[in-house]
């Protein structure tokens, strides 16, 4: 954003030209323009435009993988109703996401106020902190089920050696070993990022005004209360956003760790959908599903884009 | 644990005398605490790189000690080389459609920040929300359609198909990236450049592209990583065994569709994926956060 002085000089040269080769000039930039943006253009429109479309338009239909595909209207949608695979899916995403968002933020933000001062062992320990972060969800789930193993694992035959169990516990067999197990690892591998996004809005918290605040007498919980956390609330609604959609759309850690295991138990939305147009091949209903999974996150996202542009609370 | 700024770890009215123990009790409990915190977070991946590294018999033992303790060994690695149609087909596919897509999305955003910050035409405003906006929208949701779309464009199945997707996911991200940087170079130095009689590509290859650099490794760690590690694409796209990536590949390794499971092969598997990340984001880590706090800071 620098206009300065000189700019004048050159928007009078590339300004609006009233002759009529200055207008052909002008006309030719704007198609250059358009050429530049292109590439991208056309990337988005084929391979997130179209499908979006051609996924609403074979939510209307019966669409096996083989065969004719045929028109049902919205038989598809009221069928759903009766699916309760699919809202057991969807009450267990939803619950996964509320308690994966709190154990993240519980963790993060502690670490990103312990990290926050810039110096030498800080830097450390935020990278430390952080690596986890940029390895992918696969390898993660994948280093995860393997510490999970009841015989050849990590956390079952070391709680036996510390004597906490007696027996071995095959954390695979049981809803609450797979959820808490998960739970824990992506807070392991998510936190990180977290913590950097607060810590980006701790840093806008103006010093002084935190200074003033001491010397007033407000304790440091309060100074964190009423200045800190009304400062943050931007990025603590974006970093709760990204949370939030990226635990609503959960399949990989569930997929390698457990197969939706014990008993469908740990199904996620995606991981049904996947099931119904990858393995069942209903792809007319999985597009239906799709669809309502969509219009469920644009909401969500919607919501908590409010409260990210709202202007600061007048209380 | 709510506050840790160093003017409030001691009253200020306490004698000075009084301050000094104090301040050096603090110091240490912090590093200690510091330490303890990393050690945990680093801790499941060395116990997977060190895993990795032992003996078929002890790796068939729960990992207590971590390190191997007869001696380092490759045979977890000899393993893993020789499932699906080997190690080495499948880390070249990951590696060209990482790389690909790398090129692809600095190639494609370095266009289109250039156009949408310089330019104007019309629906100028309208396009560009069109290409941000679809990161509202899961991919998730359109993997069916996009399925089909690839199958009848003959390119389901192929590396190539997987590549154009991942660049159009990562868009919104390395669009938003780049016209910023554009954004942030004062006209004049074109202008100066075509005063000196270059022409439109010289003057974005050799003036404009240095001053964007860094903005261009932002967009390429970020779309490196995602392609990468992406599983789910890849894992409906890619039905031919000689086209899996590396995440698809150790997957089958570990539900045993090799014969029976061999957790030391797994963990090699896990080690090959986790290292390019983490080299490269300890090497490139300015740019990385760069391109979070850009987003978080809009």
């Amino acid at each position: 954003m620098s206009i300065t002085e000189h700019t004048a000089e050159a928007a009078a040269i590339a300004g609006p030209d009233r002759t009529r080769s200055g207008r052909r000039k002008q006309r030719r930039r704007a198609l250059a323009g358009f050429l530049f943006v292109s590439p991208a253009v056309l990337l988005v429109v084929v391979f997130f435009l179209i499908p979006l479309c051609s996924a609403a338009w074979m939510s209307l239909h019966r669409w096996p993988l083989m065969g004719e595909a045929r028109f049902i209207g919205f038989d598809n949608y009221v069928r759903m109703w009766g699916d309760t695979r699919f809202w057991d899916a969807m009450q267990f995403t939803i619950y996964y996401t509320i308690v994966v968002t709190i154990a993240i933020f519980a963790v993060a933000f502690p670490l990103a106020l312990f990290v926050q001062q810039p110096n030498r062992a800080n830097s450390f320990y935020r990278t430390a902190i952080f690596l986890p972060v940029v390895v992918g969800f696969g390898s993660a789930a994948l280093l995860w089920v393997w510490l999970m193993n009841v015989d050849t694992g990590l956390f079952s035959p070391a709680a036996v050696a510390l004597g906490i169990t007696e027996e071995p516990v095959n954390l695979l067999a049981s809803f609450n070993g797979v959820f808490w197990s998960v739970i824990i690892m992506v807070v392991w591998k998510t936190a990180g990022l977290t913590m950097v996004i607060l810590m980006t809005g701790l840093q806008g918290v103006p010093g002084d005004i935190l200074e003033a605040a001491r010397i007033d007498g407000a304790s440091p919980a309060q100074r964190f209360r009423r200045i800190t956390l009304p400062l943050m609330r931007r990025t603590i609604a974006l970093a709760l956003t990204l949370s939030v959609a990226g635990s609503m759309l959960a399949f990989d850690q569930f997929y390698l760790i457990s197969s939706g295991g014990p008993r469908n138990s740990t199904l996620t939305a995606v991981y049904w959908i996947f099931t119904q147009s990858f393995v069942s091949f209903r792809l007319g209903y999985g597009s239906a599903l799709s669809i309502v999974l969509l219009i469920i996150l644009v909401i969500i996202s919607t919501i908590q884009l409010r409260l990210l542009r709202d202007p600061r609370d007048t209380k | 644990m709510t506050d840790i700024t160093d003017h409030d770890l001691a009253p200020a009215d306490a004698p000075r005398e009084r301050r000094k123990p104090r301040r050096r009790i603090e110091k240490v409990l912090r590093h200690l605490f510091g330490i303890t915190i990393s050690a945990i977070f680093l801790a499941p991946l060395a116990w997977a790189l060190l895993a990795s590294l032992k003996p078929t018999t002890e790796a068939r033992q729960p990992p207590i000690p971590p390190w191997p303790t007869t001696g380092f060994s490759t045979d977890s690695y000899e393993v893993l080389g020789t499932v699906g149609s080997g190690l080495w087909t499948h880390a070249m596919n990951s590696v060209i459609v990482s790389v690909a897509t790398v090129a692809l999305s600095i190639v494609v955003s370095f266009f289109a920040g250039y156009g949408f910050s310089r330019f104007s035409f019309p629906f100028k405003n309208l396009l560009f929300v069109l290409i941000i906006s679809t990161i509202m929208i899961p991919f998730q949701s359109i993997l069916t359609p996009l399925f089909l779309l690839l199958s009848k464009i003959g390119l389901q199945n192929s590396l190539f198909g997987l590549i154009l997707i991942y660049t159009t996911l990562q868009l919104p991200f390395s669009v938003f990236m780049m016209r910023n940087a554009f954004d942030g170079i004062p006209k004049e130095l074109e202008e100066a450049a075509r005063v000196d009689g270059a022409g439109v590509f010289t003057v974005l290859i050799r003036v404009m592209a240095p001053l964007v650099l860094p903005g261009l490794v932002t967009v390429a760690i970020f779309a490196f990583l995602a392609a990468w590690n992406e599983f789910l694409a890849a894992l409906v796209l890619m039905t031919d065994q000689d086209n899996y990536t590396l995440p698809i590949l150790i997957a089958a390794v570990r539900s045993g569709n090799f014969g029976a499971v061999d957790w030391g092969a797994v963990q090699a598997g896990v080690t090959v994926m986790m290292v390019p990340c983490l080299i490269l984001f300890i090497t490139l880590q300015r740019y990385y956060l760069r391109g979070l706090t850009a987003g978080a800071v809009k």
